[in-house]
């Protein structure tokens, strides 16, 4: 017995020193590919955005920023009223997702499990659901807009306006935000939700006071995912909110965002050059409000969870 | 109620505990007594934490879950308890500390609030005595805003003790509250427990035989069945039970011949 024990030891021994050297070169090997696809997706991003900003600088002045489009073929005006539409857009159509989206998901995670203990319908239904999300979140954009265009703007008569696309908008972005919300409350350790309730919480208490709080990064994440997504939507908008250069004075206005306004100076204009100036309005804009969650959450996390920043 | 002198917290009769259609515990029959510190030992699967999570019913959690027999506190039967006014009475620390990803006194503060308690002094003076209470006032009276995780293991399980008091429960459950931790740490939180016996109700759930001896006034040996079913062996005062045990599997399992 002992005999075999050491030979088995012997053997794996000096299986390791003959293979130290090959293992060694073909993690070498590996540890380069991946330097290279990192190195090479980080240029191609950084080009784009370097290209983007550095041929929009060139119209980027003043006047650009604040005086509204003019129309026309050859793109006449500046960007002025593309920036508050796409604010107002973002803001209603948050309004109108995150309340849904979040509730949506407190839903699938808290509760349903207990629902579907009791009944075999509601088992099916929440089932259902959660395919329903599933599929919604991987439907192209252009489809929700044809929809929103069908229902919102003809059916329910709400015309070519910010409401509009915010409904639209909403629709697109609630499966984000119920599947990144999700993912945040189960990340929450069950340790939380025994230990608030071993201290006599009741469940609404616990969601409220332990695991929204401790799920928030991830909610708010989702969050920003999702502004991220209505200031890049084109296509959504184009059927929702018309495409009018106008300020827009209430939701019923109908209106141009940041990023419709590049399509529509790409494609229906010669001032490409104004396009490439509104992209890099548009990247800046992006990179600010990375910036700030970033700099929110951090701050978050080392008040919460004990951190330094 | 009273037997042999000693007054009884919990009453536990007939004790039949099932997930699913695996039954964890068969038949347990055994008296808590009051304000006095009563350790669970046994194997490991013996279900001596499923026993312990049925005193504040923490195994409702749990899907599929069956119980038969009773289990009364004061003559009332858990069972038909309100949970949540069960669980203010009957206090649980867990094996691994886990305060809440909040301040030091919004930690020990949320039990009272979730209560509905909201005057202000009220709560800064049941912080403070919970956390003297728990022996911990002392090294974080000065950082109350701290964050509670960013304490050592051994104050995190002595918080999470503060945060239970706070409640002011009868009873308090502590499931391996030590085994996550330090020698160190260990004693105090054996110490303590020891200090807290004088008011309070404790069912510890121990794997550590030593801390059984050292820290208990009366011993329950659980032992596991041939179907897996958990089953007390023997319970009685923790002295007679580690010197000189009725049953011979109580006798093996101290002395360290199984488990």
């Amino acid at each position: 017995m002992s005999a075999n024990i050491t030979t088995v030891n012997r053997s794996i021994a000096s299986l390791q020193n003959n293979n130290m050297s090959t293992r060694k070169i073909i993690q070498k090997i590996a540890f380069g590919i991946m330097w290279i696809f990192a190195a090479l997706a980080i240029a191609m991003l950084l080009w784009i955005i370097i290209y983007v900003l550095i041929n929009g600088a060139q119209v980027i002045n003043l006047e650009f920023l604040t005086t509204r489009p003019r129309g026309g073929v050859s793109g006449e005006g500046g960007m002025s009223t593309t920036i508050p539409t796409t604010l107002y857009l973002v803001v209603s159509t948050l309004a109108l997702a995150a309340p849904l989206g979040i509730g949506a998901a407190i839903y699938l995670v808290e509760y349903a499990g207990e629902v579907e203990k009791e009944s075999r319908a509601a088992r099916i239904l929440i089932r259902v659901a959660r395919t329903g999300i599933e599929i919604l979140a991987g439907v192209p954009s252009i489809i929700f807009g044809l929809f929103g265009f069908t229902l919102f703007v003809s059916i329910m008569k709400l015309g070519f306006s910010l409401l509009s696309g915010g409904l639209a908008a909403a629709c697109l972005i609630l499966p984000v935000i119920i599947r990144t919300t999700e993912e945040a409350l189960l990340s929450v350790p069950m340790s939380y939700r025994e230990g608030s309730l071993a201290l006599g919480a009741n469940k609404w208490q616990t969601i409220t006071s332990v695991i929204l709080p401790a799920a928030s990064p991830g909610i708010v994440t989702g969050i920003v995912l999702s502004v991220g997504r209505i200031i890049a939507e084109t296509a959504i908008f184009w059927v929702t909110i018309g495409g009018s250069y106008r300020m827009p004075e209430n939701l019923a206005s109908a209106g141009r965002t940041m990023s419709l306004h590049v399509f529509m100076l790409a494609t229906e204009t010669r001032a490409f050059d104004k396009a490439m100036g509104t992209s890099a309005i548009l990247i800046i804009v992006i990179v600010l409000l990375n910036l700030v969650i970033n700099f929110i959450s951090s701050r978050f996390e080392a008040k919460f969870m004990g951190k330094k920043v | 109620m009273n037997q042999n002198g000693k007054e009884i917290k919990i009453n536990v009769k007939d004790f039949n505990f099932y997930y699913g259609k695996f039954q964890a515990l068969r038949d347990i029959n055994m008296d808590i007594p009051k304000n006095k510190i009563t350790s669970i030992i046994g194997p490991s699967g013996c279900g001596k934490s499923t026993f312990l999570r049925s005193f504040n019913r923490m195994n409702d959690l749990i899907p599929n879950v069956n119980v038969k027999g009773e289990v009364t506190m004061e003559s009332e039967n858990i069972f038909e308890m309100d949970v949540v006014a069960l669980r203010q009475r009957v206090g649980m620390v867990f094996q691994r500390p886990n305060p809440f990803p909040k301040s030091i006194f919004d930690n020990v503060a949320y039990g009272p609030r979730a209560a509905g308690l909201r005057d202000k002094t009220v709560v800064e003076e049941l912080v403070e005595r919970s956390l003297k209470q728990a022996a911990i006032w002392d090294e974080v009276k000065d950082d109350l805003n701290k964050s509670g995780l960013a304490l050592s293991g051994g104050q995190q399980q002595r918080l999470c003790i503060a945060r239970a008091l706070a409640v002011e429960p009868e009873v308090i459950l502590m499931d391996e509250p030590a085994s996550a931790l330090d020698p160190i740490s260990t004693l105090r939180i054996e110490e303590l427990i020891r200090i807290l016996a004088e008011n309070y109700t404790i069912v510890i759930v121990t794997h550590n035989m030593q801390q059984a001896a050292r820290a208990s006034d009366y011993s329950a040996f659980f032992n596991m069945a041939e179907d897996r079913a958990g089953y007390l062996v023997e319970f009685g005062e923790t002295v007679k039970i580690f010197t000189n045990p009725t049953n011979q599997l109580t006798e093996d399992y101290i002395t360290g011949r199984f488990g």
